[in-house]
Parts: structure tokens; C-alpha cells; sequence
């Protein structure tokens, strides 16, 4: 009989070191895939993780796609260390659309510099007004956070379908839903010339350096860490796991606000229906793959995308199918979920001791 | 960065460029056309993006070792596109086509950092150079497919699942909505709009829904055969959308409207093979053999082929238009009076129901 035993004490080097594992598993199990498909392995794995990085346009789109994923990541990661688990940040990424694009919009005959840090902080706090209403219930009235964000993410999807079918409509653009193109003044700088890369990317980086120094070096963060791992002890020292609630759900508002804001005043450049291909669902699993630490969450993002920079490329150079990416994505988070099984867990063949049974009976 | 990396990246860079323009002389020297075809959906989706890829696969079929054909799947229409789009135009595509409205301001984009590519956008209206766009009058298999629901529902109640409030639908459930109440003036239509071009399972939610409020027939504009499987399992009918869609629902399915590239993408690829490719603006329809209807279900009794296969003949001779007045809009005004018909501007900008649509238009 096959059964898993939690080890004592699982090693930390370990736990950092499980993602390069699931990631050598992957492509391991990615060799097997390719050979099997009649695929030559080599020219796959060159198209998904070396051609997309081998321009400096390539590196500089890796950046716009991960700059979404990096900013919620990060902010989702400290929530989930203190046990406060923000499944809406798809909602407050749309709120934060809304916001920072409407100022664009409200603001659209303006030409001042202005305009861009006024749509940066309307969208900070529309992400944060999302993420208030979870945080207000959960603290008051003690809802599931995670069923209310959750569930308010398709309530902002219909507000902005609402916006951009109605009175935020291109008046010159056929009634089709969407706004108007922003003006230079409502557009993010770009840092490198004839690309895309924007200066959202350089605000993600700050970010996960602002939260390491918050989780590491602050009070706010080792309350944050002593809830998470023991909500008893926290109380018994007098930290408020309210306050912690309101902190870290605002914070992931925020940053989602953020990336909203950045995806549609930088590589879109107008409000549509729909702004997101579900970075906020996909920051979850970032967040996780990172070991919850910012600098992780991180390589993590830029893992992730270039994993569908990767996919792209593939169906162009080698007509593979998209399915292939999908596959590819699941593989490795299911080898970093065995890895970590199989970190805090040892496999036992065997019966079951009878030492245990004693205990249960005693 | 420090400068040697910088500087690394600059090398690779010019280097990369080099080996593109030597890659696009070889094939110009081969006489090979590379095609690019960027889609919204799954080619498996038996629909919209379905069809898009056999006109593709047509292209192939035609010029064979001339062409190479490449093709992007499910491309989301935010930020993604415009990688997309770029990423052909620059890995050496003499030709791409963006099959879907929300591609249109990254292909302008892309278009004009790539002169010398041709690009072709469908369904979009922004047009430069070396960016044409194409459409077909989907509204005209509407109204064939209106004349048929008219003839055959029972409950005078038809059910239409929605994609988004866009002028290109609300034409085709107002032609259905003009051909149905000719030759059935009290039965009507209601309107589900599920957000999404291809969501099967809200798409199947919808359609039940719409049978739970009488509707004995489906109409949809929704990439997917769901709607139709739906209908198949409640016993009642429906249409096939953008390909025949009788494999997954023989019993329901009345008859398909079928989307057609197969010739557009044939002459356009051929038009960059010549060297005459020019900018254009095509709406074609059942008379270019864009739009077609697929062969009649069992449930289509001879009398209402006959009188389909009339309205599809008058339509495509020119004899007939599907918009032509006199057409009463949903407050009962008449907006289109007897003896004219709606312009395509007109037809371009559609955000009104007419009668015997219930509901309000979102807006």
C-alpha cells in the first residue's frame, strides 16, 4: 500500500528549490510530448522559451505581458500570506479600467501632464473601492471574501460592458462597443523606442520591491506573516486581523487598479468589453508558483509569459496547435504541486503502522 | 543594463533584422506567399473561426507548394493582438488577415509600421494602403432563415441567442425579425445576449432559457453549436451559424447560414502573387457566394423550400432587399417608408429594433 507521510520538518532549501524541479519536469515531460507529437524537441523547446527572447522586441514584450501579472501577484501574495484570499483582483483590475479610463476619457480635450498620473490614481482607488466591499463584509458581518470578490469580478465585467455599449461609446466609431482612442496625454511613456514596453513595467518592479521591504523589514509585515501561520498567537500579542484584512485587500486593489489602468492606457489604448484575458485569475496562480515571496512572484510572471509568448510562437513557426500551451502550462503546475507534495510529504510502502492505530485508540 | 549589454542586445538585434531580410529574399526568390491568419476563436469551433480556417486551408489547397499558410488561434482582442499581428508581419508574411472586429485598431497599427505587407481586416472600417477590409451581408441568409421560422413556429415565439449589441447583429436579428413577420406578422422574437462570441455553455443556458419562455425555434449569433444541441435534446428547431451545424443536431437543424472565404482568400492571395493587390472595401453576399445556405432538415416541409429558395434568389438577383421600406421600428414609427431601402451607411451604424423584436436594445 502506497501512503504519504508529512516529514518533520521540510527542508527550506527545498521549498525554494521545487519550482526549478517542476520546471526541469516540465520539460522533461515537454521532450516526451513533442517526440510523441513528431515534433522535433529541440526546434519546440527553442520555439516556446528561446526565440521569443531573441529581440530585443521579444524581451521587451515579455515585459508588457507580465508587467498585469507581476502587479497583482505581488499584492495577492502578501493577502494570501495573511490568510486573506482575494479571488476577485479579475474585478478590481476591470474597476481600475474604469476609473483610470474614465478620467482619460472625462479629461479627453486636455493636453496636460497631469492627466496620466490623475488616470494612475483614480484607478488605484477604484481597485481599492472593489476590494473594499469584501473586506467590509468580511470584517462586519464575517462573509467568505472569497465568494464576494469573486462574484463581484463579473459585476464590474457588466459595468464596463455597460460603459462602453452606452454613454462611454466611440461617438465616431459606428456604435460598435468601444471608447475612443486615448491621446498621447492619457498614454503611458514608452521606455524603449518602436516597442511597447511602457513605464507600467518599471512601476511593477518598484512594487515588488516596496512589498519585500514591507513583508521583511516592517511590523505591518511580520504581523502579516505571525497571522498567517498562527491567527492564535497574532491575537494573543494583540494584532488586529482586521486591520490586516482592510490592509492587504486594499493593497490587492490597488495594485490591480493599477495594472487595469496600465493595460488600457498603455498596449490597448481605449476601453473594450473586455480589457483582460483573466491576468487577475491567472496572478493566483503566480502568486503560488512564487512561494508567495515578491522577488518569486516575480520570475514567476515572467515565467508565465513567456509561456504565451512561447505559445504564440510556436503556432507560428511550427503551426502548433494552441492546445500545446495549454498542456504545457498544466504540466508545470502540476510537477511543482508533486514537488511540494512530495516536500512536506514522504512516500511510505507498506501497511500502515500499527503504532499509529495505538495512538487513534488510546 | 550596463553598455557591453546594451550593446549585446543592439548586435543581436541588427543581426536578427539582417537574417529577416535575407529570409524574406529567399522567399521571394522560391516564389513562395506567406499567409497569415490571426483568429478570435479555436479552429474548433464548427463556426465563425471554423470557416475562416477552411478558407485557409482552400488557399492551400489552390497554389499548394506557392503558398505557406500560418495561423494564430484564440487570439484575445486587448493587448495580445497587436503582438500577434506584428509577429507575422515581421516573421516574413506577405498577407495576414485578422478575422475579427476587435483586431481592427492593432491591425491599422501594425499596418503602418509594415508598408510593405498587405493586411486584411474583416468586419472593420479602417482602411489605409496596405489594409483592406472584408464582410459579408450576413442579414441576407437572415432573412432566408427568418422566412423559414416564420413558416414553421407554432408558438409564434422565436429565440435568438445574442453575441454582443453590435451594429453586425442587430441588422441580422432585424432582417430575421422583417422576413419571419412577412409571412407570419405575429410572431416575435426574443433576445438573449450572452457577451461572447464562442461560451458553449452559456450559450446552451440561454437558449434554454428562451425555450422555457415558449420559443420553438433558436436563431443564434454565437460561434457555437451548443444553442442547436440544446434544441436537439428539447425537441424543437433551430439554425446552424457560420457553418452546417447538422452533424451535431440532424433532427434540429432547419438549415444553416454558411460563411464562404474560401474564394475571397483565393483571389486576394492570388492579387499578392501578381502583384495586384490593392487597398478594397468588400461587403459580398449570397449573390458572390460569400454567404450560404446550407441544405435543408427533414423538418422543412417542400412548400417553405420553395418559398426560402424565392427570397434567397430574389435577394441575390438584386429583386429583393432585406431592408426595404416599409419598416416599422419598435415604438411602431415608420423609419424606412415604401419604395426605398437602407443605405449601407445606414445599414453600417444599426442600433434600433424593429417590430417584433420584444425587448430594449442595450445601450
Amino acid at each position: 500500500m502506497l501512503r504519504l507521510e508529512a516529514r518533520a520538518e521540510p527542508s527550506r532549501a527545498m521549498i525554494y528549490l521545487s519550482p526549478v524541479f517542476a520546471l526541469g519536469l516540465t520539460l522533461v515531460a515537454g521532450v516526451v510530448l513533442f517526440e510523441i507529437m513528431g515534433v522535433p524537441a529541440g526546434d519546440a523547446l527553442y520555439a516556446f522559451f528561446i526565440e521569443p527572447l531573441s529581440s530585443l522586441y521579444g524581451l521587451t514584450e515579455l515585459g508588457v505581458k507580465a508587467t498585469p501579472l507581476i502587479l497583482i501577484g505581488v499584492a495577492l501574495a502578501i493577502g494570501f500570506r495573511a490568510n486573506v484570499w482575494n479571488i476577485g483582483a479579475e474585478g478590481q483590475l476591470t474597476l481600475g479600467a474604469i476609473f483610470g479610463g474614465g478620467v482619460g476619457l472625462l479629461l479627453y480635450d486636455v493636453d496636460s501632464k497631469w492627466v496620466l498620473p490623475a488616470m494612475l490614481l483614480a484607478a488605484m482607488l477604484g481597485g481599492m473601492l472593489w476590494a473594499a466591499i469584501p473586506a467590509f463584509l468580511r470584517t462586519r458581518f464575517n462573509t467568505s471574501e472569497i465568494l464576494v470578490s469573486l462574484m463581484l469580478t463579473y459585476v464590474a465585467t457588466l459595468l464596463l460592458s455597460y460603459l462602453v455599449h452606452g454613454p462611454w461609446r466611440d461617438p465616431d466609431g459606428f456604435n460598435f462597443p468601444e471608447s475612443r482612442m486615448f491621446h498621447d496625454a492619457a498614454s503611458l511613456p514608452i521606455i524603449f523606442p518602436d516597442s511597447r514596453l511602457h513605464i507600467g513595467f518599471a512601476l511593477a518592479l518598484f512594487v515588488v520591491v516596496a512589498a519585500w521591504f514591507v513583508i521583511s523589514r516592517t511590523l505591518i509585515g511580520f504581523q502579516i506573516q505571525v497571522i498567517g501561520r498562527a491567527p492564535r498567537a497574532g491575537a494573543y500579542a494583540g494584532f488586529s486581523h482586521k486591520k490586516l484584512i482592510w490592509m492587504t485587500l486594499l493593497f490587492a486593489g490597488a495594485a490591480a487598479g493599477l495594472a487595469g489602468v496600465i493595460e488600457v492606457s498603455g498596449p490597448i489604448g481605449q476601453l473594450l468589453p473586455s480589457i483582460s484575458p483573466g491576468y487577475g485569475f491567472t496572478a493566483i496562480i503566480v502568486a503560488f508558483v512564487g512561494r508567495l515571496h515578491p522577488v518569486g512572484v516575480l520570475l514567476a510572471s515572467l515565467l508565465m509569459a513567456l509561456s504565451y509568448l512561447g505559445g504564440e510562437n510556436a503556432q507560428i513557426s511550427l503551426n502548433l496547435p494552441l492546445a500545446v500551451t495549454g498542456v504545457f502550462q498544466g504540466l508545470l503546475l502540476f510537477m511543482l504541486l508533486a514537488c511540494d507534495v512530495l516536500i512536506r510529504y514522504r512516500i511510505r510502502i507498506g501497511p500502515i503502522v500499527s503504532k499509529i492505530d495505538a495512538g487513534n485508540t488510546a | 543594463m550596463g553598455n557591453r549589454t546594451l550593446l549585446k542586445a543592439l548586435c543581436g538585434t541588427v543581426a536578427a533584422c539582417l537574417m529577416s531580410f535575407i529570409g524574406v529574399g529567399m522567399s521571394h526568390a522560391d516564389e513562395v506567399t506567406k499567409v497569415g491568419f490571426v483568429y478570435v476563436g479555436p479552429v474548433g469551433d464548427h463556426g465563425w473561426t471554423f470557416r475562416h480556417d477552411a478558407g485557409r486551408k482552400a488557399v492551400e489547397a489552390e497554389f499548394g507548394d506557392k503558398v505557406k499558410t500560418t495561423y494564430v488561434e484564440s487570439v484575445n482582442e486587448g493587448a495580445d493582438a497587436e503582438r500577434v499581428i506584428r509577429k507575422l508581419a515581421s516573421s516574413g508574411h506577405d498577407l495576414v488577415f485578422t478575422t475579427s472586429f476587435g483586431f481592427m485598431n492593432a491591425t491599422a497599427k501594425v499596418a503602418k509600421q509594415f508598408p510593405k505587407v498587405k493586411f486584411e481586416h474583416a468586419t472593420g472600417y479602417k482602411r489605409a494602403d496596405n489594409l483592406s477590409t472584408y464582410a459579408a451581408r450576413f442579414y441576407e441568409g437572415r432573412a432566408v432563415i427568418g422566412n423559414i421560422a416564420g413558416h414553421l413556429t407554432k408558438t409564434g415565439i422565436v429565440g435568438y441567442v445574442g453575441s454582443f449589441p453590435i451594429p453586425e447583429v442587430v441588422r441580422g436579428i432585424n432582417a430575421f425579425t422583417i422576413a419571419m413577420r412577412k409571412v407570419n406578422p405575429n410572431a416575435v422574437v426574443k433576445v438573449v445576449w450572452v457577451n461572447s462570441w464562442y461560451d458553449p455553455g452559456t450559450e446552451g443556458d440561454a437558449a434554454k432559457a428562451l425555450i422555457d419562455q415558449g420559443a420553438d425555434i433558436i436563431a443564434q449569433h454565437t460561434d457555437s453549436p451548443a444553442p442547436l444541441q440544446v434544441a436537439e435534446q428539447r425537441g424543437v428547431h433551430g439554425f446552424g451559424q457560420a457553418s452546417d451545424m447538422s452533424a451535431f443536431a440532424p433532427k434540429a437543424q432547419l438549415t444553416a447560414i454558411v460563411d464562404n472565404w474560401d474564394s475571397y482568400y483565393r483571389d486576394r492571395t492570388r492579387a499578392v502573387m501578381d502583384g495586384t493587390w490593392k487597398s478594397t472595401d468588400t461587403w459580398g453576399g449570397i449573390a458572390s457566394g460569400m454567404v450560404e445556405i446550407a441544405p435543408y432538415g427533414d423538418a422543412v416541409p417542400d412548400d417553405v423550400r420553395a418559398d426560402a429558395d424565392a427570397v434567397a434568389k430574389a435577394i441575390s438577383t438584386g429583386e429583393l432587399h432585406p431592408f426595404q421600406g416599409p419598416i416599422v421600428n419598435q415604438a411602431g414609427e415608420t423609419v424606412v417608408p415604401e419604395g426605398t431601402t437602407l443605405s449601407d451607411e445606414e445599414l453600417l451604424g444599426m442600433n434600433w429594433y424593429v417590430e417584433g423584436v420584444q425587448g430594449e436594445l442595450p445601450k
